[in-house]
């Protein structure tokens, strides 16, 4: 049996554990090796109306609920030992979660807990999965510009599963899922690294960046603190976010919390608009699921370029107030 | 007072093309250079704040190859006062080694009188990515943990972190001393070093230790590259002459009516 720690938010499981959920979901039914069994799914707190028919239909077979006062506020450690007491209930033979900043973490403490290995943002598994034999997973380094294919002996597998890995679908055979409450005794130690307090995000917070459908990206073609004017307004113009590489951060033109890349937001818009961005690696780790790139960059071979789906060679600073204007003049 | 120890990695400088060693296990960085991921840059620059607001001292330590001194004394160099170089081929070790060899030295300096209140990471290996180092160390020491913060301040006896939840909001940790944090970037500017940071950083000894033999290891079998993905792009003009068809394409993909 698969255990998929499965994140929510305020309508169900999250997207990306939906594609964890599928991931796993297609480990369990390879022909070959035993697959580990049916998938199981462990959600700690918010259980919002509906999730439990949602992972149903994505193939789990039963939702184990960690409730209780200890899990009100989220801290690592204890929601790591709800999903400790869901893997010693269901002798689980493979643990997962999406390789969301919560879902390593959570993981992490739980392969911590229990002294076994734990890869990070596994994009695939070369070998099928297979309760006594070797195992080995095919993960993301270097922020993705490199893959290592890494063994995974130790029984719980543990594993995350890197943000669009697969695509979340559901399952083509109908299931229903149970849903199993329980709430399970934790150390005081346990509760002590909890989140004591939480304020909500600006309107313009990282959070919007992540989920917006049209980004409209800047890099260090805009030049200076002033160069942004017109793809903030384009931005604004297409009801979308700005987002930019990490050069303008650093450089303190914009605020960090606009950043896409490795060490900024991941990104997967419909449309995403980086404009006078090359496109290092690090980039491109934060960038890559959007479903269509409109690249503008004086530089036709950079890599931003030559890797988008559609691409104007020109100078942002004129190429974008002339967009803007055509927008404007078509709406009247 | 506050002893801070913060934990960094000499990692390839992955910026620009990645090349492979001819027995791929490791990244050739030959002609790339090395440098800290910027989540450590900003740990050393927390590590810097707290340890002068609370009069006390911020060590700096690596596990890495004879090499990974150079990293140590840029940290020495804007403003932690001493460093260990844990000397290993990092490729060996695995994140449970590193956590056991951290805890090593932070239990072999606490038996010698020096004690670290906070003990501070990256979230995440630039390199290995494996995030996870932290938290094991956590469980090495049996201290709490609050990992991918942005901030982080000393008062009364505890750590106040700082980091973004996961609908985009602020959230606030506060655990007692002593604990350990993961940092991510964004909350604090690093600084960049002086001339007599840097004289200085020059003149202090670096403590060099064994690890232990035979570590468990990391379960890399092998690195690959990704297939390069060939060029598909499709190039709608030069400069304002393509705006009509760009503005076409908006209304293509129905993000403008």
């Amino acid at each position: 049996m698969i255990l998929v720690f499965v994140e929510t938010d305020g309508s169900g499981a999250t997207e990306a554990s939906l594609e964890t959920v599928t991931f796993a979901r297609d480990l369990a039914t390879r022909e070959s090796g035993d697959g580990g069994g049916p998938v199981h799914a462990v959600v700690v707190g918010a259980l919002p109306d509906g999730t439990v028919d949602q992972l149903g239909a994505y193939g789990v077979t039963e939702v184990h609920h960690a409730t209780g006062e200890a899990f009100s506020a989220y801290g690592g450690a204890v929601w790591a030992a709800a999903i400790q007491a869901a893997h010693l209930a269901t002798a689980a033979v493979a643990v997962t979660a999406t390789g969301s900043p919560r879902g390593n973490e959570v993981l992490a403490h739980f392969a911590a807990r229990l002294g076994v290995a734990m890869a990070a943002n596994v994009v695939g598994c070369p070998t099928p999965f297979a309760v006594a034999q070797p195992f080995a997973v095919s993960r993301q380094v270097f922020g993705g510009a490199v893959l290592e294919e890494m063994r995974l002996d130790d029984r719980p597998a543990v594993f995350s599963v890197a943000g669009h890995a697969v695509e979340g679908a559901p399952s083509t055979s109908t299931t229903t899922a149970t849903l199993r409450e329980f709430t399970p005794e934790v150390a005081e130690a346990d509760l002590v690294a909890r989140v004591v307090s939480t304020e909500p995000g600006e309107p313009d917070r990282s959070g919007s960046l992540r989920s917006a459908r049209v980004v409209v990206g800047a890099g260090r073609g805009a030049g200076s603190a002033d160069g942004f004017d017109g793809v903030v307004e384009l931005a604004g113009l297409l009801d979308g976010s700005l987002g930019v590489s990490r050069v303008v951060t650093s450089l303190g033109w914009r605020p960090h919390h606009e950043q896409v890349g490795q060490t900024g937001s991941r990104i997967s818009p419909e449309l995403y608009i980086p404009c006078g961005i090359s496109g290092a690696i690090q980039h491109w780790a934060g960038c890559a699921s959007s479903k269509t790139i409109l690249a503008i960059n004086t530089d036709a071979d950079a890599p931003m370029v030559t890797r988008a789906t559609y691409a104007v060679i020109g100078d942002m600073h004129e190429v974008v107030p002339a967009i803007n204007e055509e927008i404007r003049r078509r709406r009247g | 007072m506050t002893n801070v120890l913060v934990c960094i990695k000499r990692v390839p400088d992955s910026s620009g093309e990645v090349l492979l060693t001819a027995d791929a296990q490791a990244v050739d960085a030959r002609f790339v250079g090395f440098t800290v991921s910027a989540h450590e840059s900003c740990a050393v620059e927390l590590a810097v704040r707290i340890a002068a607001a609370g009069g006390g001292a911020a060590t700096v330590l690596a596990l890495g190859p004879a090499e990974a001194v150079e990293q140590l004394r840029a940290a020495l160099g804007v403003g932690c006062s001493a460093a260990v170089l844990v000397e290993a081929d990092p490729v060996g070790f695995g994140p449970a080694d590193v956590a056991r060899e951290i805890a090593a030295v932070v239990a072999a300096h606490q038996a010698a009188g020096r004690t670290y209140d906070l003990i501070l990471l990256g979230n995440d290996a630039a390199d290995t990515g494996d995030f996870q180092v932290g938290i094991r160390l956590a469980y090495e020491l049996g201290r709490p943990v609050v990992n991918g913060i942005n901030t982080v301040e000393v008062a009364d006896g505890a750590a106040i972190a700082r980091g973004a939840g996961a609908d985009g909001g602020v959230e606030t940790y506060r655990v007692p001393l002593p604990a350990v944090a993961t940092v991510l970037e964004g909350g604090v500017e690093p600084r960049y070093p002086t001339i007599t940071g840097r004289m200085k950083a020059k003149k202090i000894t670096v403590e060099v230790v064994e690890p232990r033999p035979e570590p468990a290891g990391s379960g890399r079998v092998l690195l690959t590259l990704p297939p390069a993905q060939p060029s598909s792009v499709e190039v709608l003009g030069e400069g304002t002459g393509a705006v009509p068809g760009v503005v076409d394409l908006l209304r293509t993909l129905g993000v403008i009516r």
